[in-house]
């Protein structure tokens, strides 16, 4: 990687904390890795204080708290509070298990901006089943309540496959009655444990359309009234790759629980060795790294990306979905008709129509009663 | 339709700030920034809910007197803003 290319890097504008991976839910579309680790490597408060206050002076704006599950951790208030004080806007992404109204109360003293909640699905049957998890929709359904009612910005998550993909209209009407603000109805991406359950989850192309279909029709009956809804496709329909994280190392910076730095929350399952926040400055990481460079700028791009006219609006895709797919992380993304591996994507789709192996429900991580961390017990 | 006794108000949703790396004001919500070019961060620092819209005209003005009337520009801009929700008028 040349000077040049580096002097170009802008700030890391998008902080994803992934707080830890440990998370009382069960979803098979989880894009966690599977190798999960263990708990005992996961970053202590002080550590996560100075990720925040040195990604914020790089110039970081935007920062959510992610996971599994967030709530897990009790220095999360405290988290939040040091970095809306350094100016960052705070987004918490939670499944709503753990939050009472009292914490969404505290939350919102120590300055939390707006708090996304997922459900899996449009009525208990169905949600729990796919969560693993008893009364997992009623617990949702009263702390979105409590969101809204106590001011917040709310956005809904719904992870869209092949097993609630029939109750989209059910599901954009439980949105307007909770009155979120934002609506993410998006068809499960096949990283970590969803790619593992790829075949019990994607849809088939009838199913998208006909979901499309009745979104669009949802859209025009609202008179500009209600939640503003996405409808996130799964590349796998597509002629032409996503521009993933807007461009590796160019916006997005996540920090996985034990504190690796990575481009993306998936990366980690790519053979490059990357740095950890335990014993390198978020600067030095973003500017120098080796693994950060790797993919950046158009240099290490195959054909067809080299000559390709397109190669600045997707950056070749997925590199992710490239090493999954072909074993090799510079492939063009195989979502790509021009990728000489496109036969793949349509060879997933084609199996996703008789799923032989059965579904994995997501397990936890190896738990350990850490020494400095505190955790809360769901 | 906006008219100059109106007082515009920031959308909840939305938190104004400026950032020094980027040089600009943003607008920050859920998820999300819109990067502010200068004339629409000048304009937008003034929506604090108390401010009517010849306020913000008489300001404008008097902060940039070489830049020539600016009401035409301020309406052009409060009426996209309008349009994108970053503003909200009471009735």
């Amino acid at each position: 990687m040349n000077n040049e290319t580096q002097t170009k890097v802008g700030p890391p504008l998008w902080l994803l904390a992934e707080l830890t991976y440990d998370c009382p839910l069960h979803c098979p579309y989880c894009s966690n890795p599977t190798d999960l680790g263990d708990t005992k490597d996961e970053l202590n408060t002080q550590q996560w204080l100075d990720v925040f206050t040195q990604a914020r002076a790089m110039g970081a704006v935007q920062l959510g708290f992610s996971g599994g599950e967030p709530l897990l951790r009790k220095d999360l208030e405290q988290m939040v509070k040091h970095s809306r004080e350094l100016g960052f806007y705070t987004n918490l992404i939670t499944s709503g298990i753990g939050l009472t109204e009292k914490r969404i109360a505290k939350l919102k003293v120590a300055g939390l901006d707006h708090i996304q909640i997922s459900f899996q699905g449009a009525d208990p049957e169905m949600n729990d089943i796919i969560a693993g998890r008893g009364n997992a929709f009623d617990q949702k359904f009263k702390m979105a309540q409590s969101v809204k009612e106590q001011g917040y910005p709310m956005v809904l998550n719904f992870v869209i496959s092949k097993q609630n993909i029939s109750q989209v209209e059910d599901i954009m009407r439980l949105s307007c009655l909770l009155k979120a603000d934002y609506v993410e109805l998006a068809t499960a991406q096949y990283y970590g444990w969803a790619f593992a359950n790829r075949d019990h989850l994607l849809p088939s192309q009838k199913q998208m359309v006909d979901a499309e279909k009745i979104v669009n029709e949802f859209r025009d009956k609202q008179n500009g009234k209600g939640p503003k809804f996405f409808f996130i496709t799964p590349d796998y329909f597509e002629d032409r790759p996503k521009a993933c994280m807007n461009g590796w190392g160019s916006t997005f910076l996540t920090i996985a629980p034990d504190g690796s730095a990575l481009p993306c929350h998936s990366a980690k399952m790519l053979p490059l060795k990357f740095p950890n926040v335990k014993n390198k400055s978020i600067s030095h990481i973003w500017q120098q790294d080796f693994a950060f460079n790797r993919f950046r700028g158009d240099s290490w791009m195959p054909e067809p990306c080299q000559s390709c006219d397109e190669k600045e609006k997707d950056f070749g895709g997925c590199r992710c979905q490239a090493f999954m797919m072909t074993g090799n992380m510079d492939a063009t993304d195989p979502v790509c008709s021009k990728s000489p591996d496109h036969h793949l994507v349509q060879e997933a789709i084609e199996l996703a129509k008789n799923p032989k192996e059965p579904i994995f429900e997501r397990v936890n991580q190896r738990n350990f009663k850490g020494e400095d961390i505190v955790r809360i017990k769901l | 339709m906006i008219n100059s006794s109106l007082q515009p108000k920031l959308n909840p949703m939305f938190r104004l700030q400026w950032e020094q790396v980027q040089e600009c004001y943003v607008l920050l919500y859920p998820e999300g920034m819109v990067k502010l070019n200068g004339s629409a961060g000048e304009i937008m620092q003034l929506i604090d809910g108390n401010n009517k819209v010849v306020d913000i005209i008489n300001t404008l003005n008097d902060k940039f007197p070489d830049a020539g009337d600016l009401t035409e520009d301020i309406y052009e801009f409060l009426s996209a803003a309008g349009e994108k929700k970053w503003l909200y008028y009471e009735q």
